[in-house]
């Protein structure tokens, strides 16, 4: 059935070319819906526990996307006149931000003080060209003696200050919007509008770098680092795919040593990215570092397609078969193989679905696609473009496989030794797989090509990083922010945390009550001190309010009944297992000593913290699940129930021994890792299926002997697995260089366990089936058959 | 400080009629209309009224408070205004008072019960929210001509009444805006809607004045302010009831030791 329909895609070869381009061309102009994402947000699903709970502090109190720039004068001193009439106008230029609601900085910061019963609120500097040195001696000495400003805003030292831009985006587009014209819809899209908002600073800070020559500045912030999401993907979109592409010009080049059967896997390789990457865009898939790694991905599985078909093609024709002959045959054979690997691959991937973050459904979706239409293109239009193609291949003495003869003698030589100490190792390596420490330091998702990351890292050194923890404090009561208990359990809670490890600043409302009771008793320190009266606490806070000026209240603070207060802990970047440690300390701190304000830890730092843990437990069905329908595909396609059993060792354990073999190597892993053993399973499976389809068709069709068997599978497609194993694995390694932490982690992890699962195939395999699929009549030891063939069926 | 008052009631009451108007540039006629609006609003003496202010958060969420206004025309000068607090509870008799000025700084006092003290407060900055409102001070402070230069831009239909829209810039160099546009009904002289531009020019709130009566066949004063933040989506609604005119009040009423004595 399938040789007529092989000779039917020859005699219509052209038709079939013409149809899959424009197919092509038509699905793939669907690529320009693909919207690249510029919100961490993405990466957690709507009903994420931890961004439901962000997404209510958002919603009380005045959000905190910000851009954070941060000015470092060579002078050494941020309190020089020519520094402070830079942060002046900084501040000023600040306001220019597009959707800019607030701006912190020394120089605007609201200064109160008192002379008698005059109360003074003003902008701590001022007209800083009319400044003298004593003025500047005093702002210094106010500024450092202010809670609110130090580690904050300014440095101990005060070598550098910041400038904070809270922005307030438009919120996400509803299904309403999409009636909306181009323009309007671009006006009201949050993604556009933190595009243009980064784009300002970025030139403001340009143009502020040309006027202050003198003073380095520094920019990041969470929307810095949502805009680092789209320039990571563009970086490694230009970097990453030309290299994949490179590596498979040459790597089938070297193993098939044939110009146009490159040039045809290319074709199909590009044309299965322009067919998936449309799609996705048709489907209004939103890109994220992830989803976009997918080329990538599909590049790499789509090769192992074509280098089975193009072998045996190249083999038949090198054995004097006519080309179109070839052509048919080696569709024959390779069109059921290539079917199942295709599914197999195709389930990991999709088993993606199960992931708490949603990138990751939108990779194995887009992979999945890739997949089968590579599958599609491999078996329809590969096959009509290599009829229409020069391909041409030079009779050859067939000196295949005497490498892999010598393998097979090697492992049926020492098929002992292998199997026990291969077990061992395997079982060695997978126990180190809880060494593996979760990790998911967000700012470390980029690497230090990113300039985000650089001035990151830069501002977290010296003044103060982007990992803030957040504190709801209710006080159960409209008004009751005011409440003098409650107020001095905020306090109390303040003190405890400071005193904790990493952290660099706590931002509260009772730094603002202290200073304003000083304030209101004539600026006596002996006032420095919560009010004592809820009255006082409300009527400071009243005064204090119609004092500000405009995008400088309280709201930051304090919510609109009065009833909450949200406290800010900025910290060092610290690894997830530190910020657990942190959360669980506070969390049992209060119960014990604050009962009544004890809440959970929030915010964007919480949820990548608890992100890893989410979707390695939401993983485990997925990958259950996939594990079960490709055990029953293997099954099916074994024909045995026996054999489906035994493959289950070969396709599982690599997953685990590379986990193992990552403990030595990294011993940090992140969210990217719960997504590896699904995606893995489905590629490391084909290796098993085609090693044990040989095998089995050696023993039944062939009547061979397991050790036979075992050295007919190895002729016939030991060297094809080692070439895809090859291909599979540079494909993963070009992801590994990504610059994108979960991209390159998941490249580096894919290739190590797809090189394991080859190891395991061909050493442990192989052992494993000569020792438990003994046959009467081959040779040695029947004594131990019967408790094998016991220890078989309860595999 | 004198809240939501009659010429206090922003911009929007101080654009006037357009009778007279040919051959002027667009910025005279706006400073023209501002001015007639302005005299037109005059002659009140002395008023009062309450108000209630409702907070709404992006959720939807309310919170009320309630005060007290009491202003004191004065000729050739701002207003003098006093506002009482009465809700929420805690701030309960806290009491304030504005002598605002055309072009210097307004001056301020502030009595703290819990305190027992008049505070006088110096804050060039009063453009923040009042109260927690998404009304600034500078919203519903005196508003005097001299505070702002002003330009016509047209003439329009707001809700099918025919409207003067009148763009005004603040004069005052620590404003939170750099213009308002006014949209005035032609034929009442009256605000209907002003829209806020902030520092960078961008619509950052929207002001609709409504439910306007005609007290004593003289002023007309709206029953309702909604004021909508563009950016943030959050919106006060501010609602005037139990307007008085001519109720006596003297200079003396509005001296910061009155506000010690306040009820």
């Amino acid at each position: 059935m399938i040789e007529s329909y092989a000779r039917a895609l020859i005699r219509f070869r052209w038709p079939v070319i013409i149809l899959t381009i424009l197919v092509t061309l038509a699905l793939a102009s669907g690529g320009r819906f693909l919207i690249f994402t510029n919100d961490y947000r993405v990466f957690f699903g709507p009903d994420n526990p931890q961004l439901v709970a962000f997404d209510k502090l958002q919603e009380t109190y005045t959000k905190s996307d910000n851009l954070f720039i941060m000015m470092e004068p060579e002078s050494g001193t941020v309190f020089d006149k020519d520094t402070m009439a830079a942060v002046v106008d900084v501040t000023d230029r600040a306001w220019q931000v597009p959707y800019s609601i607030r701006v912190d900085s020394i120089s605007n910061f609201q200064h109160t003080r008192a002379e008698d019963d005059d109360m003074f609120v003003e902008e701590l500097i001022e007209e800083p060209e009319y400044l003298e040195a004593a003025d500047i001696e005093r702002i210094q000495a106010i500024a450092l003696d202010q809670p609110q400003l130090v580690n904050k805003l300014l440095s101990t030292d005060s070598r550098v200050t910041g400038v904070n831009i809270t922005v307030e985006l438009p919120a996400p587009l509803t299904e309403a919007d999409q009636l909306l014209t181009p323009e309007e819809r671009a006006e009201k899209d949050p993604n556009i509008a933190l595009a243009v908002a980064m784009n300002f600073a970025r030139e403001m800070v340009a143009e502020l770098e040309a006027d202050y020559p003198n003073i380095k500045f520094q920019t990041t912030g969470i929307v810095a680092m949502n805009q680092a999401f789209p320039e990571a993907i563009e970086a490694d979109a230009k970097s990453l795919l030309p290299m994949a592409f490179l590596v498979v010009i040459v790597g089938v080049l070297l193993f098939l040593r044939n110009f146009w059967s490159m040039v045809g896997t290319v074709i199909v390789v590009l044309f299965s990215i322009m067919l998936a990457m449309g799609t996705a865009g048709w489907l209004g898939i939103l890109l994220t570092p992830p989803a976009a790694s997918a080329p990538t991905v599909i590049l790499t599985l789509a090769v192992a397609d074509c280098v089975h078909l193009l072998v045996t093609l190249l083999q038949n024709m090198r054995e004097k078969m006519a080309k179109n002959d070839a052509i048919v045959e080696s569709l024959r054979v390779n069109f059921t193989p290539i079917f199942l690997t295709s599914i197999t691959t195709a389930i990991g991937f999709l088993s993606m679905n199960f992931s708490d973050s949603p990138p990751f459904h939108d990779l194995g979706n887009i992979v999945a696609l890739g997949v089968g239409y590579a599958f599609i293109l491999s078996v329809f239009f590969l096959p009509a473009l290599m009829s229409v193609l020069p391909v041409k291949a030079k009779p050859r003495t067939s000196n295949k496989s005497t490498l892999m003869e010598r393998f097979a003698d090697f492992v049926i030589a020492f098929q002992k030794p292998l199997l026990w100490g291969m077990a061992v190792v395997m079982i060695g390596f997978s126990l180190m797989t809880p060494k593996n420490e979760l990790n998911d330091v967000f700012v470390n998702y980029f690497d230090t090509s990113v300039p985000f990351r650089v001035a990151t890292d830069d501002v977290t050194n010296k003044l103060s990083g982007l990992y803030i923890m957040e504190y709801d404090l209710d006080s159960g009561e409209e008004g009751g922010v005011g409440n003098p208990a409650f107020l001095q359990d905020v306090e109390k809670f303040e003190r405890y945390v400071e005193t904790l490890d990493g952290v660099q600043h706590v931002s509260s409302i009772t730094e603002t009550m202290r200073r304003l009771n000083r304030s209101m008793h004539g600026d006596q320190d002996e006032y420095y001190k919560l009010p004592e009266e809820r009255e006082l606490s409300a009527q400071y806070l009243l005064f204090y309010e119609m004092s500000l000026p405009s995008g400088l209240d309280l709201n930051n603070q304090i919510n609109q009944d009065k009833s909450k207060t949200r406290m800010s802990v900025t910290m060092e970047t610290r690894s997830t297992q530190q910020i657990l440690e942190f959360e669980a300390q506070t969390m049992q701190w209060m119960q014990e000593n604050t009962p009544s304000i004890a809440t959970v830890t929030t915010g964007a730092t919480s949820m990548f913290t608890h992100i890893s843990m989410r979707n390695i437990i939401s993983m485990l069905s997925g990958t259950a699940i996939a594990l079960v329908l490709i055990s029953l595909i293997l099954l099916f396609a074994l024909r045995s129930v026996k054999f489906g059993l035994i493959s289950l060792i070969p396709n599982i354990i690599p997953a685990l021994m590379g986990f193992g073999v990552w403990a030595l190597l990294v011993g940090e892993v992140s969210l990217a890792v719960s997504v590896v053993v699904a995606m893995t399973l489905g590629i490391v499976v084909d290796d098993t299926i085609h090693y044990l389809s040989k095998y089995l068709r050696a023993r039944r069709e062939r009547g061979m002997s397991s050790e036979q068997a075992v050295r007919y599978a190895f002729n016939t497609v030991g060297v094809a697995l080692v070439v895809t194993t090859i291909v599979l694995a540079c494909g993963f390694m070009v992801l590994a260089q990504s610059n994108f932490l979960l991209n390159s982690q998941m490249g580096l992890m894919t290739a190590i366990t797809i090189v394991i699962a080859l190891i395991v195939d061909f050493t442990f395999l192989p052992s494993f089936l000569m020792w438990i699929d003994k046959d009467k009549t081959s040779e040695p030891s029947k004594t131990d058959e019967a408790p094998l063939t016991t220890a078989a069926q309860a595999t | 400080m004198k809240l939501a008052y009659p010429t206090a009631l922003s911009m929007a009451l101080i654009m006037g009629a357009a009778l007279p108007v040919q051959a002027q540039t667009p910025e005279e006629l706006g400073l023209e209309i501002s001015k007639q609006v302005n005299e037109q609003n005059d002659g009140f003496g002395d008023s009062t009224a309450n108000m209630t202010m409702t907070l709404i958060n992006r959720s939807g969420k309310k919170s009320v408070r309630r005060m007290r206004s009491r202003t004191l025309e004065v000729s050739n000068d701002g207003d003098k205004s006093m506002t009482i607090f009465d809700e929420p509870a805690d701030v309960k008799g806290t009491a304030s008072l504005t002598y605002s000025h055309a072009v210097e700084a307004d001056e301020q006092w502030l009595f703290l019960p819990a305190l027992k003290r008049v505070k006088r407060i110096s804050s060039k900055n009063k453009t923040g929210a009042f109260m927690g409102s998404e009304f600034a001070f500078e919203d519903i402070s005196s508003q005097e001509v001299e505070k702002y230069t002003y330009k016509h831009l047209g003439e329009e239909e707001l809700d099918g009444i025919p409207v003067h829209k009148i763009e005004a810039y603040p004069a005052y160099k620590y404003s939170g805006y750099t213009r308002l546009v006014n949209y005035v009904d032609k034929e009442r002289l009256i605000g209907l809607k002003v829209e806020y531009y902030d520092r960078k020019d961008k619509l950052l709130k929207t002001l609709v004045l409504k439910d306007y009566e005609h007290h004593d066949s003289k002023h007309w004063r709206p029953g309702r302010m909604e004021m909508v933040n563009e950016q943030t989506g959050k919106s006060t609604i501010l609602e005037f009831s139990d307007y008085a005119f001519g109720t006596g009040l003297k200079d003396k009423d509005f001296s910061s030791n009155a506000l010690k004595k306040l009820r």
